[in-house]
C-alpha cells in the first residue's frame, strides 16, 4: 500500500496533457472571444473598448432573432419525425421474429457517418429546380407539372433542411434506444407476462418509463447538437429572405464573410445563451415528469 | 393470418425506410456516369459511360485526390493523438488517487457541455497570433483535449484493467509511464480501437476550422473542396458528382468492414453515458 500512495501524484502528469490542451485551446479562446465582445475590432486595427455595445446591437438585431426562430423551426421539424421514426424502429427490431437486423440497423445508420458537407451538396442538387431528381419523379408520376422552385420558398427550404438532419441521424437515435431496451431486463416482461399484461400495456406502463434515461440522453444531445446545425444548412444556402439561415450560419458570416469579428463574437455568445437556456429546460422538463 | 399479415407490413415499413437511406447514394453513383445534358434532362436509374469524362473535367480543377490524402494524414494523425492522450488522462484518473481527483474529472465532463463554436472566433485569433494559419497545427493539436474520450477510457480503465499488474510492474523496475506504455496500452487495445473509430469519423468530417484557418488550396481537406464544388462548377453537375462519389464512396466501403463495431460501440457509448 505505501508505494502506492506514494505514486498518488503522479496521477496529475497523467491528465496534464488534458489540461494544458484545453487551457490553450479551448479555454483561451472562449475567454478571448469574450474580450473580444466587448470591443470593436475589424481585424487589422488595434481593437477598442465599447463595453455593452455589442450586445445592445444584438438585442436589437433582427436577423439574429430571425436566425434563433429559423434554428427552432428546423430543430421541432426535424427532432420530431426523427424521434418517432427511430424510437418505432427501435421497438420493431427489437422484436425476437425480425431476420436481417444487423443489415437493417447498418443501413438506417449508415448517413449518421457520411460527412454533413457532402449530404447537404447531395440533396441541393437532389431538389435543384432545374435539374435535381425529385422534381424528375413528380412530374414522371404526374404528381406536378411545372418543377417547384422548392429552394425559393421559406418552407420548402426550412423543410429539406429538416429532412437531411431528421435522415442523417434518426439511425443514431436508433441505435440508442435499442440500447436503452436491450439494458432492460428480462424478468420485468416475464413478470409483466405473468400478470396477463397485454403487448400495448406492457409497452406503455413498462418499455416507455424504464426509457426515461435514455429519452433523456436523447433529447439533451439533440438540443446540444440541433441547435448549433452549420454544416449541411450552409450547403442548401441562406434560403429566401434569409428564412433557413441557422444562428451558427449567421455566426459564420458575421465573423467570417463580412469580418465583423468583435460583433460575432457577441453573437457567439448570445447563441451559448440560448443553447444554455434551452438545454435547461429540456433537462427541467424531463426531471418534472419523474 | 393476422400475424403473417402485421410482420408482412412491418418488413414492408423496414424496407422503405432501408430504401430511402440508400436510394440518394445510389441516384448520385448513376447520376455521376452520364452526361451533363443527360443529368439535366432526363430521370437517370441506369448506369451510363461517362463516369470517366466528368472525373477528368473534376481532376482539371479540383486536385481532390490531394485533399483526399490531407484529409487522411490530418485524420490519422489527430486520431492518435486523440486516443493516445485520452487513454493517458483516463488511466490517470482511474489508477491514480491524487487529490481533488473527483472535482477534476467533473471539470472534464463540464467541458463536454461547452457548444464547440463558442471560442471559435477566439481560435482563429490565437492561431493567427501563434502564427498558426494555413497549417495543420490548429486542426491536429487541439485533439489533446477529448473529455468524452477520457470518460470512455476511464469507464474501461475501471473494468478492466487490473492494478495488480500495475504493482508487478512496479516490482520489475518500470517506471510510471513505462508501465502505462508497455504494460497499460496493450489491455486497453479494445476501448482504443473503439474510440479512434468515434475520432477518425468526426476529425474526417470536419468542416469549420479548415475551412477558417485554410487559405491555400493544396493544403484544404476534403470537405471544404466539396463545400466548394458548386461554386467552381456552377453547371457542370458531372464534376459535381464525382467529387460527391470520391467524398462517399470510400466511407462506404469502411463502413461495410466496420458496421458492427462501430454501432456496437455508439450503443456502449450511449448506455454508460
Amino acid at each position: 500500500m505505501g508505494s502506492k500512495i506514494n505514486k498518488s501524484y503522479y496521477g496529475y502528469f497523467f491528465i496534464a496533457p488534458f489540461f494544458i490542451g484545453f487551457a490553450v485551446f479551448g479555454l483561451a479562446p472562449i475567454l478571448y472571444t469574450l474580450y473580444l465582445s466587448f470591443m470593436k475590432w475589424d481585424g487589422f486595427n488595434a481593437p477598442v473598448y465599447v463595453g455593452f455595445a455589442n450586445y445592445t446591437r444584438l438585442l436589437h438585431d433582427s436577423f439574429f432573432y430571425q436566425s434563433i426562430w429559423n434554428t427552432l423551426l428546423i430543430w421541432v421539424l426535424s427532432n420530431t419525425p426523427q424521434l418517432i421514426l427511430a424510437l418505432l424502429l427501435a421497438l420493431i427490431l427489437n422484436e425476437k421474429f425480425i431476420r436481417g437486423k444487423h443489415f437493417f440497423r447498418a443501413v438506417y445508420f449508415f448517413p449518421q457517418i457520411i460527412t454533413p458537407v457532402t449530404l447537404g451538396v447531395i440533396f441541393s442538387l437532389m431538389f435543384d429546380w432545374q435539374t435535381g431528381s425529385i422534381n424528375k419523379i413528380l412530374m414522371y408520376l404526374g404528381i406536378v407539372h411545372d418543377p417547384v422552385n422548392w429552394f425559393n420558398s421559406p418552407w420548402w427550404s426550412r423543410l429539406i433542411a429538416s429532412a437531411v438532419i431528421c435522415w442523417q441521424y434518426f439511425g443514431f437515435n436508433m441505435i440508442v434506444f435499442i440500447a436503452g431496451l436491450q439494458s432492460i431486463s428480462n424478468e420485468v416482461y416475464e413478470a409483466a407476462s405473468i400478470d396477463g399484461a397485454t403487448k400495448k400495456q406492457t409497452a406503455l406502463h413498462i418499455t416507455l418509463p424504464l426509457l426515461r434515461p435514455v429519452f433523456l440522453f436523447v433529447f439533451i444531445t439533440s438540443v446540444i447538437g440541433g441547435l448549433q446545425l452549420f454544416d449541411a444548412p450552409l450547403m442548401l444556402g441562406d434560403g429566401p429572405g434569409n428564412t433557413s439561415r441557422t444562428m451558427v450560419m449567421y455566426l459564420y458570416e458575421t465573423a467570417f464573410k463580412n469580418f465583423d469579428y468583435s460583433y460575432g463574437a457577441a453573437v457567439a455568445y448570445g447563441i451559448f445563451i440560448v443553447v444554455m437556456f434551452f438545454t435547461a429546460i429540456t433537462a427541467r422538463a424531463s426531471k418534472l415528469k419523474d | 393470418m393476422a400475424k403473417v399479415l402485421t410482420r408482412g407490413i412491418l418488413y414492408l415499413f423496414l424496407i422503405i425506410v432501408a430504401a430511402t437511406c440508400l436510394i440518394p447514394f445510389y441516384s448520385m453513383i448513376i447520376t455521376s456516369t452520364h452526361t451533363n445534358s443527360d443529368i439535366a434532362r432526363k430521370l437517370l436509374l441506369l448506369p451510363g459511360d461517362q463516369f470517366v469524362d466528368n472525373y477528368n473535367r473534376l481532376k482539371d480543377t479540383v486536385n481532390i485526390w490531394r485533399g483526399f490524402g490531407n484529409t487522411l494524414f490530418i485524420t490519422v494523425i489527430s486520431t492518435l493523438i486523440n486516443v493516445y492522450f485520452a487513454a493517458l488522462a483516463g488511466y490517470g484518473f482511474s489508477k491514480y488517487d491524487f487529490k481533488y481527483r473527483g472535482v477534476l474529472f467533473l471539470v472534464v465532463l463540464g467541458t463536454m457541455m461547452i457548444p464547440g463554436q463558442l471560442g471559435i472566433i477566439g481560435f482563429f485569433k490565437l492561431v493567427n497570433s501563434l502564427n498558426m494559419l494555413n497549417t495543420y497545427w490548429p486542426l491536429i493539436l487541439p485533439s489533446i483535449h477529448n473529455a468524452f474520450g477520457i470518460f470512455l477510457m476511464r469507464q474501461f480503465a475501471d473494468s478492466s484493467v487490473p492494478t495488480e499488474i500495475i504493482e508487478s510492474g512496479r516490482m520489475d523496475g518500470y517506471g510510471e509511464l513505462q508501465i502505462f506504455n508497455r504494460i497499460v496500452l496493450p489491455i486497453m487495445a479494445p476501448a482504443l480501437a473503439t474510440l479512434g473509430i468515434f475520432a477518425f469519423i468526426g476529425k474526417w468530417n470536419d468542416f469549420l476550422t479548415p475551412m477558417i484557418v485554410l487559405f491555400d488550396n493544396n493544403l484544404q481537406t476534403l470537405p471544404v473542396m466539396i463545400a466548394s464544388l458548386k461554386s467552381q462548377f456552377t453547371s457542370d453537375f458531372g464534376a459535381q458528382y464525382v467529387g460527391i462519389v470520391i467524398s462517399v464512396v470510400p466511407v462506404l466501403v469502411f463502413f461495410s468492414f466496420m458496421s458492427k463495431r462501430i454501432i456496437d460501440g455508439v450503443a456502449a457509448g450511449a448506455v454508460k453515458g
